[in-house]
């Protein structure tokens, strides 16, 4: 092995037309996308609003909160905060309701292969 | 200790002796390892995916190693030690990135392709002409990346191991070329992930110490830090953002753009993307990136520590003056703590991070050279592994010396603004098709490749006419002035121009259908995993 072209690792016999309109499959791709999208779309938006409260707003961010420490670098850390909250979330949720489904989906493809 | 006093008598605090042995010790240390990890180099697989054959937190930590590149360490810390707020901005943008690769890129890759970012693109395409056009954005990508790894090395040699002369320093740029090539060519991806491994562990060791050290310095009291560092520096504008980027509008809009490249451009480095192939599912793939942001978050609040403990403690005049501006303050900062052993060990690091870095983007070039336009467009997919192998190594060869020779021509020159370039023409060419052939069913061959030129063209011709290359007194020409477009940064413009490059092109071919069954493949396994290559066994 090592020189197929990528496609032909792939069981020939898989019917993946048949999966991709499989309850199980669409359930799959809602459940993926329904976190995905939104997630990414906030984590994104709240990096825009920090990048332009930096570039626009600097005497917001320069707001003094306990000591020294002031709004932006609280934002700042709280970008780092958020990214890790993210990770956690998305891999709790990958695990509980996307690998269960995706495993079935795979098994069940498996069995038919045999038949 | 004080190291101007140092300076004065030489270009180099500490003892060059000291960096080189324990640079060398390191070399050393990672050749056994290589050597050991290649015994079982025999299919393509293994050459080029290290056999899928690494656990996730393994992965993750050589991810971490390939990403935190010596611009990231050492010049983070030196622009918080000299601009303050804006260097901690700017380090933001390259950790909220991984969501991008977590959440899109990393597992689907991972399911669809084998050993590059043009299996993906390719895969329910016309297989030709898109891997042509992801081979080309994969090189320049590498290429520019490379070269201010290789130019950055020059910097670094003058600094580190107080060697003055251009001679010198292009000798030393050759070597560090040299034993880049005999890590990719002996240990392919197995070996350079070892050094990759290794690299991170060091360097976060490293800069971990160095963070406790300053804040026990300070009390553990982030307020006291800042405080010093405002005593030193003389003025409060460090804490807040503005000094670098606030100056106008135009740099506000520059920074933006910045950003853009740096937030989406991530997901979409082919050296990036490749290391998820070198785990046997998209579940490690997952685990890779979890584990990869753990330590690069971790990281960066460590350079902010550093940053700050650089300017309380040497002052941004003292780091502006040492050879080496900026970059130094990482450097001076280990001087001023540990004395000439802890710099030994903090340039050891610094180099090796140049070797494992230059050694992952060689190896992404060839595999893409060997795989994508010599196995899949010259054999049209029928070639030997061997022979697949046998070209890409030759590859490393070449690109090897095109790296040396470059470094040698671009030290001095002032080309920091690649790596901004690199994540630019990565957020732009890549991006949009990545997310495209992934999850839109409609997209087609023409609007990928629209989209990727329009990326990689938009991207380079901004770059061109703008004042990065001439019309500016740090330009890379100063003398000329061709410089009609004021941003630095193309990224605010080229990528929106990707995007809406393929969205049009697919819509106005869309009678072009391409094959639905490939479409069906691609999205099952992307989202199930049916079909994609584990581990080899040996």
């Amino acid at each position: 092995m090592g020189d197929e072209a990528p496609t032909s690792v792939a069981r020939k016999d898989a019917d993946f037309a048949g999966i991709q309109s499989s309850p199980d499959f669409v359930e799959l791709k809602k459940r993926h996308r329904a976190f995905v999208f939104p997630v990414l779309g906030l984590a994104l938006v709240w990096y825009l609003a920090y990048v332009l409260l930096a570039g626009y707003a600097p005497d917001f961010m320069a707001i003094p909160v306990f000591g020294l420490v002031n709004v932006g670098l609280l934002i700042g850390l709280g970008q780092v905060a958020t990214t890790f909250i993210v990770t956690m979330l998305y891999v709790w949720y990958a695990n509980k309701k996307l690998d269960p489904i995706a495993e079935r989906i795979r098994d069940e493809a498996a069995e038919e292969g045999v038949r | 200790m004080n190291p101007t006093a140092v300076l004065e008598t030489s270009t180099s605090p500490g003892e060059p002796l000291i960096n080189i042995a324990i640079f060398g010790a390191f070399v050393l240390v990672t050749m056994v390892i290589v050597f050991r990890a290649s015994r079982n180099n025999k299919t393509a697989a293994d050459y080029y995916a290290a056999g899928r054959s690494f656990s996730g937190p393994q992965n993750g930590t050589a991810i971490a190693g390939d990403y935190l590149s010596a611009a990231s360490f050492l010049g983070i810390c030196g622009a918080i030690a000299i601009n303050g707020y804006d260097g901690f901005l700017y380090s933001i943008g390259f950790l909220v990135a991984w969501l991008v690769a977590l959440l899109l890129v990393a597992e689907l890759l991972r399911n669809t392709g084998r050993f590059t970012m043009a299996d993906v693109l390719s895969f329910r395409l016309k297989q030709k002409p898109v891997r042509i056009a992801a081979a080309t954005t994969t090189l320049v990508v590498c290429f520019f990346y490379l070269l201010a790894q290789m130019a950055g090395a020059g910097g670094l040699v003058s600094l580190l191991l107080g060697i003055p002369d251009k001679v010198g320093q292009g000798v030393v740029i050759a070597v560090v070329g040299a034993l880049m090539i005999v890590y990719v060519l002996v240990g392919g991806m197995k070996g350079t992930t070892w050094v990759q491994i290794i690299k991170a562990f060091l360097l976060i060791l490293g800069a971990g110490v160095m963070t406790i050290w300053v804040l026990a310095i300070n009390g553990f009291n982030l307020s006291t830090l800042l405080e010093n560092a405002v005593a030193v520096a003389g003025s409060d504008d460090i804490l807040a953002p503005g000094k670098q980027y606030g100056l106008s509008d135009i740099t506000r809009l520059d920074f933006l753009s910045l950003g853009l490249a740096l937030v989406l451009g991530t997901a979409a480095l082919p050296h990036v993307l490749m290391r998820f192939y070198t785990v046997p599912t998209a579940k490690e793939a997952r685990r890779s990136v979890v584990w990869a942001i753990w330590l690069i978050g971790i990281f960066y609040v460590f350079t902010l520590v550093l940053g700050y403990g650089a300017a309380a403690l040497i002052g941004a005049e003292t780091i502006k003056a040492a050879p080496g501006g900026a970059n130094s303050a990482a450097p001076l900062l280990a001087f001023e703590l540990g004395g000439p052993l802890l710099l030994g060990l903090i340039s050891a690091i610094a180099f090796a991070t140049i070797l494992a870095v230059v050694a992952g983007l060689t190896i992404t070039a060839a595999a893409s050279f060997a795989h994508d336009i010599y196995a899949n467009v010259f054999k049209r997919g029928k070639s030997e592994a061997t022979d697949e192998v046998k070209v890409a190594r030759r590859t490393v060869v070449i690109i090897g010396i095109v790296a040396i020779l470059g470094g040698i021509a671009a030290n001095g020159q002032n080309v920091a603004f690649l790596v901004a370039l690199a994540f630019a023409v990565a957020a732009s060419a890549n991006l949009p098709t990545i997310v495209y052939s992934l999850f839109w069913k409609r997209f087609n061959t023409a609007g990928a490749l629209w989209s990727m030129y329009t990326g990689l063209g938009s991207a380079i011709l901004l770059i061109v006419f703008s004042p990065v290359v001439s019309g500016a007194a740090t330009s890379m020409i100063p003398g000329a002035d061709f410089a009609f477009w004021p941003l630095s940064n193309p990224g605010i413009v080229s990528i929106p121009l990707a995007f809406l490059a393929g969205w049009i092109a697919t819509l106005v071919t869309a009678s072009k259908k391409e094959d639905p069954a490939k479409q069906s493949e691609m999205e099952v396994r992307s989202l199930t995993g049916i079909g994609a290559e584990g581990a080899t066994q040996h």
